[in-house]
């Protein structure tokens, strides 16, 4: 994954517009927050190949990015992505790192179902 | 450390088993004691992928495969078993799926001794799901056929609750092995290993302890 830049993602995002699409979402401060820092109030979410299909993508903020998909009757959205790649089998796969290294939020968007 | 006929490990994500049972691992094999290690994950939620990366969401699982083989090879353990469950998820899975899962490899493998998480005082879900699972599939056994059960526990009021480890192995014999298995989890261990072996240059008396001893909580039923 390199930093993102955005005109060159925002283009990826919209080459998946108005496709049935594979979507893995997820936010995450990890499993050990809490036995790290007492009172450490551990929140995250995670969804792994929903499939949608938007009308709309945007890449918006500066770094760290924000990245909204529109629905036809919902909405997805990510916050704190700095960076990205297409890999070799075609799948826009981007990710928020924080400075120690460490994933905080990923967005993957893919036409192919992601493995389990 | 006693002799046994068949030591099954169980833990849920690759590294698990490096930090505090390698030793125990590696000193049953050169024991001649048949050991099997069921990893139920890859570990594929792993948070660490470096800044800049050195791999991302889908291309972890496979990194930390070839890490735990290596973990594997390190310790002369050649019964890995690679589950296919997903990080984070343990807990969610079916109840009774996972005591079968666990009852399927006593079954087969007849151990006299398992090792793996104690439930509710292991920190991470999937720990605490998998020390779940071990508990019901023993416990469900006639007490004459129960393996010996111990276990891992590192919840800060572990102390509190069932105090102190009643199980410690001298592991003084296989400090080598032990280390190749923390250093095979690079990706999950580098930073560690780099502040450890500075203390264990330097003799620390805790890296040193942590090296050549191992503990354990007899868990009872
Ligand atoms: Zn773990």
């Amino acid at each position: 994954m390199e930093l993102v830049q955005r005109d060159q993602l925002q283009s990826l995002i919209d080459s998946f517009a108005g496709k049935d699409v594979y979507i893995h979402l997820e936010t995450t401060n990890g499993s050990y927050a809490a036995h790290f820092q007492e009172g450490f109030f551990n929140a995250g979410a995670f969804i792994r190949n929903i499939v949608v299909n938007y009308e709309l993508g945007k890449v918006a903020g500066d770094s760290p990015h924000r990245i909204g998909l529109k629905l036809p009757s919902g909405w997805i959205y990510a916050q704190g992505i700095t960076h990205y790649e297409l890999d070799e089998h075609g799948r826009l796969l981007m990710a928020g790192l924080g400075p120690d290294g460490k994933l905080a939020v990923s967005l993957e968007i893919s036409e192919t179902p992601f493995t389990y | 450390m006693e002799k046994e006929r068949h030591v099954l490990v169980i833990f849920p994500h690759p590294d698990d088993e490096a930090f505090g049972v390698s030793g125990t691992i590696a000193t049953y094999i050169e024991m001649g004691v048949p050991v099997t290690y069921a990893c139920l994950t890859l570990g594929e939620m792993g948070r660490n992928l470096g800044n800049p990366p050195f791999a991302n969401r889908e291309t972890l699982p496979m990194i930390r495969k070839k890490e735990l083989q290596a973990s594997a090879d390190a310790m002369g353990l050649t019964d890995l078993r690679m589950m296919g469950l997903r990080d984070k998820t343990v807990e969610f899975e079916d109840d009774e799926k996972m005591v079968k899962l666990v009852a399927d490899l006593i079954e087969e493998l007849n151990p006299s001794l398992i090792i793996s998480f104690y439930p509710g005082l292991s920190v991470h879900p999937d720990h605490d799901a998998t020390g779940r699972a071990v508990v019901e599939a023993i416990r469900r056994m006639s007490e004459s056929e129960r393996p010996k059960l111990y276990t891992i526990a590192f919840d800060n009021k572990t102390v509190e609750v069932i105090g102190h480890p009643d199980v410690h192995h001298d592991v003084s014999g296989v400090t080598e092995k032990k280390l190749g298995a923390m250093n095979a989890h690079a990706s999950q261990t580098v930073w560690m290993m780099e502040d450890m072996q500075k203390r264990l240059d330097a003799e620390d008396a805790d890296a040193l302890r942590w090296l050549k001893t191992e503990h354990f909580y007899t868990y009872t039923f």
